[in-house]
């Protein structure tokens, strides 16, 4: 046999991360040389929280400030208005009445809201549109990489070569309760470094080993999964982490999202430096039975809502309990939002632009952009308009949570986006420019209503400024501007609608932190 | 091999020993022929058993025979190889001083080689020939029972210095390939005066008055009546066989076996109580040679040898542990048709694979740890990976060559046993077929699974790599996701996996969160309307390679 062969693969050995199936661990690697040099390292941690199926974000957060127009066109499944959970300071939307623990924990400024979370030309396929989220990709691109795999590939390039090490004992990343998701994909690709293992993610938590028979298979089984956990570096901490967390705060039951949280939580506080986790549930596809006739405060979205909202509480409590609470961000999505209007199941088709919720100590109180407008003739396919490109988010979140410098952001997001008001100056010590500009017409048009085309003026602070058309399903139709401006100034430009049908288009305009939506009206020449 | 290796397996295995003490089960069935239910599931237990993994087209086939038929069929010769190993050395400007042209074989240009280079080079394209040998489609066990042979007569290319050529290594395979479904005496006898074993083990050097006992030890210990309990040879048996073995030889000027009439030893041998004090009487000149004959007679007389292969056969082909109730129901009376048949190999692999306790899924199934050979090899047949049309050498030769690189990191390389026993995984106690997993092989195996379904492994130009979309679309129902992922299962994992654990397969993977099969069924259709469509492609394709990744990193992936 050859020795040098051996060897070589004995090191590799050692050094490989694996990757847990089952209740799934994805890890990921860190260099110490890399964090030297980037100097963006801190305790944060993200938690993203997958939402599968495409939540109804009208139901959601419901526009109190168009009540009337919201329950004209979704009546059977409307939520009462004196039903809706106010929120401090905000008079315009409020939550679903499932999600009391969100609520109270907006009035304790640790959520925050972004209304109308989208991407152009939105895909009606969950697979497709979750690809689209996790990867970070625009509708006809396809990327082999996530959005997270590519952050943390910038961060640690080496991976998995000289991992763990004392920089960083610990996985990158952690995926709890799923297989490993597309958006841990960095662009070194599992080909080469990533191992999946089949250790049961609870087991390592709670020490349990699954039952073999007492057959030869039953006897071979756990000798490979004695070996498959030893082949696991990161195993052990994983262990070690769990075990040094004997005491949490209380967690619903029957709860699949809590029960994942709880084990996020306990990792956290056991002391593992992994950065992202990522947990997730499913159901939210409402197609029909979204409530129970007659009831629209029962039924299965009511249901989803009072998971998501009563896991979130519990952990955030527990984060507070257990004293970390100040490492965490969470953010929840789902792969699209619904339609405005409601269908004849009590349900809601698949939609495009959703909410987003981030929580934590270090978000800052609100809710960000505008009640979706609601047309006054509305038809089945009508979408919530995109507000806010869902790679803003992102590009937000690495600013201002993981405290990437902004050309670092733009490398990972593989283009410029926007970023958002949305997280406290103090979580990466940095001065935030006052951003939410909403009062200001940064963005018109004239003539409005208007035949053939029309004049778009729009203001920008310099930098790079971006002007979309978008028709009401969300679908781009135009881009009128996307370049840097050296200085601030006012410009305008045309929007030729010749060839397009009539009805209702949105101006969008993105320039640096700042995004404008503006309704547009085309009518017959 | 290494230490180190050793020293792990075994912490692992004593911690297992409570288990495996415990381990007894209600093993009545013994040899009598099965007769009960014929299926996929047995049907695939007999594939991977026999064959390098369960080919879906085999499946169907042999699913059409009785069970009798396909054990018979299966226990046919294949045909013999139709091409030799051929020049692929030449291929960076390197030339053959015998002057083979690239992609000629270099088997007839004569045996004496007195160039090192040119010969550590055909030693290299023997190994990867024989590589394709094992991957050749076949519906025959015969290489499988090449690979057997090869590791109860372990030899090592690499380890045998530079008087032997290549050319004994081709020959010696086709020594074992042309005994692998005959009869074993004659198997013996053919490999006691094989010129690569001649060499391997000092035979050629064993002449009267300085004997060399290697091969007579080896003869006895390993290769006939074994070291068990009751094999009670004594180290005076071994200079009395080694006697006998003298002067058979390899000429220095022809380089085929002759005997040496002046180097034997003519004198009579006298054998142990254990062979009933046999006396095998010398002769001098030509008839020297003969004694050989009765000493394999001598040997073969007992019955510890039939025991000693039948449990090497088992041990191979069902399971490692032997207990006494394995000894009495399958061992004893295996070995009792070897002995009656006199030692033909073909009733023995007959009884056993026709067996009931062949086919007792619950004691005899998925309880073998793939050898790194069948782990590549079986992927790439179970797979459909695939190969290069054999016409184009250059292709084809780099794929053998990549295939065999990967189970040799794995610690198995054709032609290069560690140990003159076999592979530590088929008799290193208490471990057994354990020892080829370890944290580093374990390792390998993911990372070489892993790479199958990404992009594939790429030599010499050549990429081999897992279709997952080609995969599911032969099976009966791709478009089910619950029955896409039984019928994957039925040919790729032989260990049961849960309904909760098949639920969570569809739920995380096949529909991505989603809670209706229709997604995945919407999904595949769409792109079975327009297979050309990326987009329809994409979401089918990385679906299926994350199915069938996270299947192969399963633990449960190992067995067979």
């Amino acid at each position: 046999m050859q020795r040098r062969s051996f060897l070589k693969q004995t090191i590799q050995g050692a050094l490989l991360p694996s990757i847990l199936s089952g209740m799934s661990v994805k890890a990921f690697g860190n260099s110490a040389f890399l964090q030297s040099l980037s100097g963006a390292d801190n305790d944060h941690v993200l938690v993203l929280i997958q939402l599968a199926g495409g939540n109804d974000g009208l139901n959601t957060i419901i526009p109190l400030e168009f009540y009337s127009d919201y329950n004209r066109i979704r009546s059977n499944i409307a939520i009462p208005e004196n039903r809706v959970l106010a929120l401090n300071n905000n008079l315009k939307s409020g939550l679903h009445p499932s999600m009391t623990g969100m609520q109270q924990m907006y009035n304790e400024e640790k959520l925050c809201a972004i209304q109308a979370v989208g991407y152009p030309s939105p895909n009606g396929s969950h697979f497709r549109s979750m690809d689209i989220w996790l990867t970070g990709a625009d509708t006809e691109q396809y990327l082999s990489t996530g959005w997270a795999g590519r952050y943390l590939n910038h961060q640690y390039p080496n991976y998995p070569v000289g991992f763990p090490n004392d920089a960083m004992p610990d996985p990158l990343a952690l995926q709890i309760g799923s297989v490993l998701s597309p958006v841990f994909l960095s662009p070194t690709g599992f080909d080469a470094l990533a191992i999946d293992e089949s250790l049961n993610f609870y087991n390592l938590i709670d020490a349990i080993q699954d039952p073999t028979p007492n057959t030869p298979s039953g006897v071979e089984l756990t000798y490979l999964r004695t070996i498959a956990r030893q082949t696991n570096k990161y195993a052990e901490v994983i262990k070690t982490a769990a075990a040094k967390v004997t005491q949490q705060a209380a967690y619903p039951a029957d709860n699949y999202l809590a029960a994942q949280l709880k084990a996020v939580a306990k990792l956290v506080a056991g002391g593992l430096k992994t950065k992202i986790y990522m947990v997730g549930m499913g159901g939210f596809d409402t197609h029909a039975g979204q409530v129970n006739g007659g009831n629209p405060l029962t039924g299965n979205h009511s249901g989803l809502l009072k998971q998501v909202s009563e896991a979130i509480t519990a952990f955030t409590k527990d984060l507070q309990f257990l004293g970390v609470s100040k490492r965490v961000l969470g953010m929840t999505f789902s792969e699209f939002g619904r339609r405005m209007q409601s269908n004849g199941s009590l349900g809601t088709d698949h939609g495009a632009a959703q909410p987003v919720f981030l929580f934590g100590d270090s978000v800052k109180q609100g809710v960000l952009g505008k009640n979706p407008d609601m047309p006054a003739t509305g038809q089945a396919i009508d979408n919530v308009p995109m507000q806010y490109d869902f790679r803003s988010v992102y590009s937000t979140i690495l600013r201002d949570w993981f405290c990437l410098p902004p050309q670092d952001v733009d490398s990972v997001l593989l283009k410029n986006y926007q970023y958002l008001p949305v997280i406290k100056s103090t979580a990466c010590n940095m001065d935030l420019q006052e951003l939410n500009n909403l009062g200001n017409n940064l963005i018109t048009n004239y003539p409005n209503p208007f035949n053939a085309s029309t004049k778009i003026t729009f203001k920008t602070t310099g930098g790079h400024t971006l002007v979309q058309i978008f028709d009401t399903a969300g679908k781009r139709i135009a881009t009128l501007a996307d370049q840097v401006y050296a200085a601030a100034g006012t410009y305008t430009v045309t929007f030729n609608a010749d060839v397009l049908p009539g009805g209702v288009y949105y101006a969008r305009l993105q320039n640096g932190s700042l995004q404008q939506v503006r309704p547009m009206l085309k009518v017959r020449g | 091999m290494n230490e180190t290796l050793l020293t792990k397996k075994t912490v692992a295995a004593q911690n297992l020993t409570s288990s495996v003490t415990g381990l007894g089960g209600p093993l009545t069935e013994g040899l009598q022929e099965y007769s009960g239910t014929w299926d996929t599931a047995q049907v695939v237990h007999l594939l991977k058993r026999t064959l390098f993994g369960a080919k879906p087209q085999d499946i169907q086939y042999f699913k059409t025979r009785t069970l009798q038929q396909a054990v018979d069929e299966l226990l046919l010769p294949s045909a013999a190889p139709s091409t030799a190993p051929l020049n692929n050395y030449s291929i960076n400007g390197y030339v053959d001083p015998s002057a083979v042209p690239l992609w000629q074989t270099w088997v007839n240009t004569g045996i004496s080689i007195a160039d090192k280079e040119l010969n550590q080079k055909r030693i290299e394209s023997f190994k990867t020939w024989w590589l394709g040998r094992a991957i050749q489609p076949s519906r025959s066990i015969h290489e499988k029972l090449v690979v057997f042979w090869h590791n109860h007569f372990a030899i090592n290319t690499n380890n045998s210095g530079d008087r032997l050529k290549a050319r004994f290594w081709y020959d010696h395979y086709l020594t074992l390939r042309q005994h692998a479904l005959g009869n074993f005496k004659s198997m013996a006898k053919a490999i006691t005066l094989d010129p690569a074993m001649l060499y391997f083990l000092n035979g050629e050097t064993n002449v009267k008055g300085s004997p060399n006992e290697n091969y007579a030890r080896e003869l006895q210990e390993l290769y006939t009546v074994g070291k068990g309990p009751n094999s009670k040879y004594t180290e005076d048996d071994v200079k009395a066989a080694a006697l006998v073995l003298t002067g058979h030889t390899v000429s220095p000027t022809t380089f085929t076996y002759f005997f040496d009439a002046g180097k034997h030893d003519a004198s009579n041998k006298e054998f142990s109580s254990f062979y009933s004090n046999k006396i095998i009487t010398g002769y001098s000149g030509a008839n020297g040679a003969t004694e050989v004959d009765e000493l394999m007679d001598m040997i073969f007389s007992q019955e510890e040898l039939s025991k000693h292969i039948c449990r090497k056969i088992y041990r191979f082909f069902i399971y490692y542990k032997i207990d006494s109730s394995i000894e009495q129901t399958v061992i004893t009376p295996l070995a009792q048709i070897f002995r009656n048949n006199n030692y033909n190999i073909q009733p023995v692999l007959a009884t056993l694979f026709k067996s009931k306790h062949f086919y007792d899924l619950i004691y005899s199934s998925a309880c073998i740890i793939k050898s790194p050979l069948d782990f590549v090899i079986d992927l790439c047949n179970e797979y459909g990976v695939v190969l290069p049309a054999a016409t184009d050498n250059e292709a084809t030769y780099a794929v053998w060559e990549c295939i065999q690189n990967e189970a040799s990191e794995m610690q198995q390389e054709l032609g290069a046993i560690p140990e003159v026993a076999g592979w530590y995984a088929y008799y290193q106690e208490p471990a057994y077929h354990e020892l080829w997993v370890n944290t580093a092989t374990y390792t390998r195996r993911n990372i070489f699974t892993d790479r199958m379904i990404a992009d594939g492994i790429m030599n010499n130009n050549q990429n081999i790599v897992i279709d997952p979309i080609a995969f599911a679309d032969q099976l009966a129902n791709p478009g089910d996701p619950n029955l896409l992922i039984t019928q994957s299962l039925e040919i790729l994992l032989r260990y049961p996996l849960s309904e909760s654990a098949k639920e969570f397969i569809k739920r995380s993977i096949l529909l991505s969160g989603q809670l209706q099969d229709y997604y995945w069924t919407n999904a595949w259709d769409a792109y079975k309307a327009n297979p050309t469509d990326t987009g329809t492609k994409a979401i089918v394709l990385n679906r299926l390679k994350a199915f069938y990744k996270y299947i192969m990193n399963l633990p449960e992936y190992h067995l067979c």
